[in-house]
Parts: C-alpha cells; sequence; structure tokens
C-alpha cells in the first residue's frame, strides 16, 4: 500500500499517538492530528485516501461539523468514523453525510485494518469509475471536460 | 398499618351513616311508642268520664220523672178521693202506664198510717211514725230513698212526696223496682272488664255490681275519694289489675254512679298496633344496618382496590423513571470508559508490534510479556463486552417499524432455545391467541425481549420443568405471558430485577443486563414488562406490546 495515506483525528493523543505509530509501522502514510480544524489544515496540503475521525471531539469543531468540511474539500476521500458511544442518530448522520462507516471504541487494530481495506477498495472504485466517465466524456464532448471536472 | 387505616376508615363511615340513618327512625319509634299510649290513655279517661256523666244524668232524669209524676198525682187528687182502693189503683196504671217502674204506691197519713195501698204486699195499716224517712218528708215535703230490705224482704227503694190539704198533711208514696236502674247502668258495662253500679255514700251497692257484689252488700270502694261532679281515679281493681273509676255523683249526692274498666282491654288494639310499629321499626333498622355495611364494605374493597392499583401504577412509574435515568448515566459512562479502554488497547497492540522486532526475540522473559499482553488485553474486551451491552440500551433508542407477527416472533424464538430446553428436560407449551393483528414494530428487538425473558425461565427452572407461553389480546395491547414453574422470585428481586447489573446468576453466568435491556426495549416501544409471582410456583413474566396498526404500502 505504498500511496495510501491516512488522516487520524482524535481529541486523546494518547490514543492518537500510538494508533499513527502502529500504521505507520505497517508502511501506511499515516498523519494524526488532534482537531477537526487541524485536520483541515492538513488536509489543504496533502490528499489523503482515508480519514479516520473521532465523532465526539469536545471543544473545537466535533466530529459531524468537521466530516461536513472534508467532504466539501475532498469528495473522494472516505470518512471512517470512530466513536466511544454507539449513538445511532449521530452515526446515521455521519452516514448520510457520505461517511464510509463507524466504529466502536475500543477497537482492534486488525479489525481498523479491514475496514480501511475496505474503504480504499471503494475509493479505488470510485476513482475508477470516474476516470472511466471522464475519458467517454472527453471522446464525445472534448469541449466540455475542463467544466465537468470543476463541478466535482 | 394500611390494613389498620381501612379497618378504622370502615368503622368511621359505618358509625356516621348509623347514627345519621337510624337517629331519626328511633327518635319517631320512640315518639309514637309515648305520645301515642299517653293520646290513648287520655281518650280512655275522656271517654270514661263522659260515660259516667251520661249514665247519672240518664239516671237522674229516671228519678225526677218518677218525682215528677208522683208530685202531679198528689197535686191533683184529694186525700179522700186516694185512700178509696179503686181509685189509687186507677191512678197506679196510669202511673205505670205512663212512667213504669212502679212497685206498689200507698197513702199514709200524718199519724204515719198506711191508709191505703196498691201493690203485691198487704201493707194497709203499717205505721211508719218511727222510719226515720217519715219525718224527713213531713219536714223537707219530698223523700227518696237509698235501696233497702224494709219489711218485705226484697232490696228496694221508695220516693215519697207530702201534701198539705185543709192543714192537713199527707204522704203519697212508691217504691220503685231497683232493676230499672240497673238496667240503664247495664249499657255503661264495656267489654270483658267492663263494670258500673250505683253506691250510697257509705259504699253500699245499690245495684248490682258486675264482679263484686250483690245489691246491700258492701263495696271495696272509698267513696270520699270522688268529689265534685265526675272524678275519675286510676286504682287496682278486685283482680290487682290498673283499672280506671270514673264517678258521677246522682240523687242529691246520695249516690254514686261508677263506672270502672280496665285501660289495657281497650288498649289492646294500640298495643296490638304499637306492637307492629316494633316490629316495622326493628326490621327498618336491620335493614339499615345490614345494607350500611354491605355498601361501605364494598365501597372500602374498591378502595382498597383503586389505591392498591395506585401502589403498583406508582411502583411501575418509578421503575421506568428510574431505568430511565440509568440509562443516560450508562451512555455517558460508557463513554467515559471506552475512551481509556481504547487507548490501553492500542498500548498493549504497540507493545506487542515492538515485541515483533528482533532486538526482543531473544529476551529471556518475551514469553511472559507476551502473555501478560495477552491478559490485558482478554480483560480490556471483557470490559468492552460489558460496556457494549450498555451501549447496546443506548443503540436502540429508535425501534425500527416493520411488519411484525408476534406470534411467529415467539415461535421462532422458542426454536432457538428448543434444543437447549430438550436438554434440561424443560417442557415448553405454547397458547397462541388467533385474533392478535399484524403490527408496526422492532422484531428484532422483540425477538430479543423474549429471548431474555425464555433464557432466564430456563435458568430459573435449572431442569426438570415446563414452561408456559401465552399470547392474547387485550383491548389495545398485545400480551404475551411467560410462566416458569421455578422457584419464583422474593420481594426484593421483584425490585430489582429490572435493574441494570443485578443478577442471581453465579458470577460470570450473567452480566444482569438482559432484562434491564428488554425493559429499556419495551418503554421505548410504548409497552411494558412487568413481573410477579405465580400464586402457584413460579414467576410470571408480562409483555404488553402496542398495537400500531402498520401503513399500507
Amino acid at each position: 500500500m505504498d500511496y495510501f495515506s491516512i488522516l487520524v483525528v482524535d481529541d486523546e493523543v494518547d490514543f492518537l499517538e500510538t494508533l499513527v505509530k502502529r500504521l505507520q509501522k505497517r508502511n501506511i502514510d499515516t498523519v494524526g492530528v488532534t482537531s477537526g480544524e487541524k485536520a483541515l489544515e492538513t488536509m489543504v496540503n496533502k490528499r489523503f485516501d482515508v480519514v479516520i475521525l473521532d465523532i465526539k471531539m469536545p471543544g473545537g469543531m466535533d466530529g459531524i461539523e468537521t466530516l461536513r468540511e472534508i467532504k466539501r474539500h475532498q469528495p473522494l476521500a472516505e470518512v471512517i468514523l470512530l466513536t466511544g458511544h454507539g449513538s445511532v442518530e449521530t452515526s446515521i448522520e455521519g452516514m448520510k453525510m457520505g461517511a464510509f462507516d463507524y466504529l466502536l471504541k475500543p477497537i482492534k487494530l486488525e479489525d481498523l485494518m479491514v475496514k480501511l481495506g475496505e474503504a480504499f477498495e471503494k475509493k479505488d472504485l470510485q476513482e475508477q469509475k470516474i476516470r472511466k466517465a471522464r475519458i467517454k466524456e472527453l471522446i464525445r464532448f472534448p469541449g466540455r471536460v475542463f467544466q465537468q471536472e470543476k463541478e466535482e | 398499618m394500611k390494613e389498620r387505616l381501612y379497618r378504622s376508615l370502615q368503622q368511621k363511615s359505618i358509625a356516621l351513616t348509623l347514627v345519621v340513618s337510624l337517629a331519626p327512625l328511633l327518635i319517631l319509634g320512640a315518639t309514637l311508642y309515648h305520645q301515642f299510649e299517653n293520646t290513648c290513655r287520655e281518650k280512655t279517661r275522656e271517654q270514661i268520664s263522659y260515660r259516667a256523666q251520661a249514665q247519672a244524668e240518664a239516671i237522674d232524669l229516671f228519678l225526677k220523672e218518677r218525682t215528677a209524676i208522683l208530685n202531679a198525682m198528689a197535686d191533683t187528687h184529694t186525700f179522700q178521693h186516694m185512700i178509696d182502693t179503686q181509685n189509687l189503683t186507677r191512678i197506679f196504671e196510669v202511673m205505670n202506664a205512663r212512667a213504669g217502674a212502679f212497685v206498689d204506691l200507698g197513702i199514709i197519713d200524718n199519724t204515719g198510717t198506711h191508709r191505703a195501698y196498691v201493690g203485691p204486699y198487704d201493707l194497709r195499716g203499717r205505721n211508719y211514725i218511727d222510719q226515720p224517712w217519715f219525718n224527713e218528708v213531713m219536714i223537707k215535703g219530698h223523700y227518696k230513698s237509698d235501696v233497702y230490705m224494709g219489711f218485705r224482704q226484697q232490696p228496694h227503694f221508695i220516693i215519697a212526696v207530702r201534701r198539705h190539704e185543709n192543714q192537713q198533711a199527707w204522704i203519697l208514696r212508691a217504691t220503685i223496682d231497683p232493676n230499672r236502674l240497673e238496667e240503664i247502668i247495664r249499657s255503661a258495662r264495656i267489654g270483658r272488664t267492663g263494670d258500673a253500679y250505683l253506691v250510697n255514700r257509705q259504699g253500699v251497692f245499690q245495684t248490682r255490681s258486675r264482679f263484686e257484689g250483690a245489691v246491700l252488700s258492701k263495696a271495696n270502694l272509698d267513696t270520699r275519694q270522688f268529689g265534685g261532679r265526675i272524678t275519675v281515679i286510676e286504682m287496682k281493681d278486685h283482680t290487682g289489675e290498673d283499672c280506671l273509676y270514673a264517678g258521677s255523683w246522682l240523687n242529691d249526692n246520695k249516690w254514686l254512679l261508677v263506672i270502672n274498666q280496665q285501660p289495657l282491654e281497650l288498649l289492646s288494639r294500640l298495643f296490638a298496633l304499637r306492637q307492629m310499629e316494633m316490629v316495622i321499626i326493628t326490621l327498618g333498622v336491620l335493614g339499615i344496618v345490614a345494607t350500611t355495611i354491605f355498601t361501605t364494605r364494598l365501597v372500602i374493597n374498591r378502595l382498597k382496590r383503586t389505591d392498591l392499583e395506585m401502589i403498583e401504577l406508582n411502583a411501575q412509574l418509578v421503575q421506568s423513571d428510574k431505568l430511565a435515568a440509568l440509562g443516560k448515566m450508562a451512555a455517558g459512562v460508557a463513554h467515559e470508559i471506552n475512551n481509556p479502554l481504547a487507548v490501553i488497547l492500542q498500548k498493549t497492540g504497540w507493545m506487542e508490534d515492538l515485541l515483533e522486532e528482533e532486538d526482543f526475540q531473544n529476551c529471556e522473559n518475551l514469553d511472559e510479556f507476551q502473555k501478560s499482553i495477552a491478559k490485558i488485553e482478554e480483560h480490556v474486551e471483557r470490559a468492552r463486552k460489558v460496556v457494549h451491552n450498555m451501549l447496546g440500551y443506548a443503540r436502540r433508542m429508535e425501534p425500527r417499524q416493520e411488519d411484525v407477527d408476534v406470534n411467529d416472533t415467539i415461535q421462532q424464538t422458542i426454536t432457538l432455545l428448543e434444543n437447549h430446553a430438550r436438554i434440561n428436560n424443560i417442557d415448553i407449551q405454547i397458547d397462541l391467541a388467533d385474533s392478535i393483528p399484524i403490527i408496526a414494530s422492532d422484531q428484532a428487538q422483540l425477538q430479543q425481549v423474549f429471548l431474555n425473558l425464555l433464557n432466564n425461565a430456563i435458568d430459573a427452572i435449572g431442569s426438570n420443568g415446563s414452561i408456559d407461553v401465552v399470547s392474547l389480546r387485550e383491548d389495545d395491547r398485545i400480551v404475551v405471558r411467560i410462566k416458569d414453574d421455578g422457584p419464583g422470585l422474593s420481594d426484593e428481586m421483584i425490585r430489582k430485577i429490572f435493574d441494570p447489573f443485578y443478577t442471581t446468576k453465579e458470577p460470570g453466568k450473567g452480566t444482569g443486563l438482559g432484562l434491564w435491556v428488554s425493559h429499556s426495549i419495551m418503554a421505548k416501544m410504548g409497552g411494558n414488562i412487568h413481573v410477579k409471582n405465580n400464586p402457584d410456583r413460579g414467576a410470571i413474566f408480562t409483555v404488553e406490546i402496542p398495537i400500531v396498526i402498520p401503513e399500507k404500502k
């Protein structure tokens, strides 16, 4: 997974640091930040395949707000929500806003890896679909390609 | 304590009702009892007094009539004419034809010698100069005697009048049959005990008494008790009974007419009436007492039942409130615990990762480290499960709405447990009502509730027993009862059975969350779940599911 890059957002520093270290140890390009604001900052300069996002972060932006912003700036990035308590309402809201799935803390790394794999596959499929569509468009209506890309 | 309250309430209510309803009845009864008797006694006195007066007037009239006739005869005939026996006989016949009751008639001259006589006795020639009445009539001009025997040895009395003729006085004298007096009086003898008679001032009978003696015998009566014209007195008669005596003086106060009567006899109809009144009042009292006790008991029992229902309802409300609060708290606690658990799990994972590195592979305690880490992870997992069960509640906040056949759900759940039950030799009996409609509800959640209850029932029985599952429709709810024949529940268990972490199973066997979650599910659905002991044996769990008709698609 050479080009597999992950952003972890969680206000629990101990958790964040350890998870980042463990993913990096598995040769996954991982960045950890402790707030939604920092996550958005980081995403300005770097493209991530998957974002692991804690829903409940007291102070500053909470998970749902952050998710909304992420989806605005990088619609193709898949988001896995993490939560300490399984509020169905929040999770469903998150799913409606385009989150890939949600996981309940505490999580085993193995489970997370499976979920990451699934998320990556989905993203890959999505990208391929978009590429194909773009190529088709390019062949049929050469003049409109630029415009359509912008709309996405 | 409560029981005493009800009893005191019941007693007070009965007492008050009885006092209020019986008092007027009893007062009325007592008034009737006394007033009636007094009035009737008064009436009796009046009546007897009136009778005495009427009879006395009749006798007085009788005497006056006789006296008047004698006077008339004496005034209209001369002495010479009278002493002729033939003439006297004619006069005597006229007198008896006009008035009657004359026994004989005689003429006595101023020397006291009987000069002429008509009658059954031969009294001519007898001399009365020594008789006290002769002097009296000579002085006063008229005389009426008491009843006496005289020469003839027959009770009789006389009326004599004096006439002056040519400076000579003579006397016309007649004997009256006293039986005629009795005939007049007799009509005043009323009933079995009534009597009427005449006595003179000395208390000697002038007419025969019905009960107390013959003419001229002495009456057991003090005539001085009777003053004025009419007197009514009450005393014992010859039989010892209370008796009313009415006396009226007549014949220039020489004779006393006495009428006596036992008032009891006259009052007997009143007494019968009074007895009937008493019977009616007694029946009324009994009726009121019985009705009061009956209705009061009825009311108190209903009150008791309502109170009991209220208490039960309150207990259920308290239970629901408690569980709702616990649910909120549990969700909060779960979050606070899950975060540290997540950190611990990552840290141990990191340690495992590091132990994979070559530097540690030769460490002699590597095995111990790995074992310790595994143990930590195992216990984190255990804690996680507990928290997830609690979160299970929170996650089930919103039940889904799908078409659910409750009977079908019960069947499915029982199928899941059939093997488990059979192994423990537990028989599951099913009695499901046909009338149960398809409802909009959450089948998975209902199944979890049934599963929890059936599992608990099997655990409660242990082995060898039976479980009855009944479904039925009650108004707007479906009621499912799960009844086991296990040991039943203590009061404390019934109180706490739906609390989280309350379990009677061995440590590690149950989390104590099953019934709590079940209760929460049912509360969220708008239904209910409660438990009570079966009076025979075991416990009965009752699940109430609201009937929500699915929307047409």
